[in-house]
């Protein structure tokens, strides 16, 4: 496995660790106690925009522990330029992600003109994000293994 | 009026990057990304052929071997007979 394959797969284990971790956080802490806060949409609001920066802060320390880590194994750096393969690899990752969370999009609101809750659709479209970042993950995995 | 069909064959793309680098001096794969501006596991996957470089590149890659563009890379389309 190429340093570029780990750093995709330490980027998707960190974002599927960090996501259930928050939603099982929120969902202990706030929504088992009181199921009628998800129809407060300030919460809702409030509970998407702070997983932002705990994901970013997260994914930073985490990716400085594993350089370090693979550093001291292999004794060799991570690569920090990004070169025309890559860029393509991502290209492709990006449309993948792109059509999901459009399905996603879709899905949501779907959801909200056949009468379901606005969390309802605030949940779709949280976990459509969720799915289209692992399936770009996935996708980079896919084609540094396989080629094109 | 029936449509015409048109039949693209599929390409075959093929290397000597690996037979070029050993005439070079043994050139590691490293120093070839080094000078050509890539990673080393791009050039791993171009000489295993899963990944075909852009045009730009693929001079590059030339022009350090000092050979011209088909001395490197050689293209044929499947069926057709193998070149020696």
């Amino acid at each position: 496995m190429d340093n570029k394959e780990k750093q995709t797969l330490v980027t998707l284990i960190t974002f599927i660790v960090i996501f259930t971790g928050y939603i099982l956080y929120v969902y202990n802490n706030y929504v088992v106690g009181d199921a009628e806060i998800l129809n407060d949409l300030k919460f809702c609001g409030k509970a998407f925009l702070i997983f932002i920066p705990i994901a970013i802060l997260a994914q930073i320390i985490i990716y400085i522990v594993f350089s370090i880590i693979n550093k001291i194994i292999t004794d060799e750096d991570l690569p920090t330029k990004n070169d025309e393969r890559d860029k393509l690899i991502e290209l492709k990752a990006i449309r993948v992600s792109h059509w999901i969370f459009t399905l996603g999009f879709l899905l949501a609101m779907g959801s909200l003109a056949i009468g379901m809750k606005p969390y309802i659709m605030l949940i779709i479209l949280f976990f459509s994000g969720f799915i289209s970042s692992v399936f770009s993950e996935l996708t980079k995995l896919y084609f540094y293994r396989k080629g094109f | 009026m029936s449509k015409p069909v048109f039949k693209i064959d599929k390409c075959i793309i093929t290397n000597n990057i690996r037979t070029l680098r050993f005439h070079a001096n043994e050139m590691t794969q490293q120093e070839l990304a080094d000078r050509t501006g890539v990673t080393r596991q791009t050039i791993v996957a171009i000489e295993n052929g899963k990944y075909f470089p852009s045009l730009e590149l693929a001079f590059r890659i030339a022009g350090i071997f000092n050979v011209p563009l088909d001395n490197v890379f050689s293209f044929r389309l499947e069926g057709d007979p193998v070149k020696d």
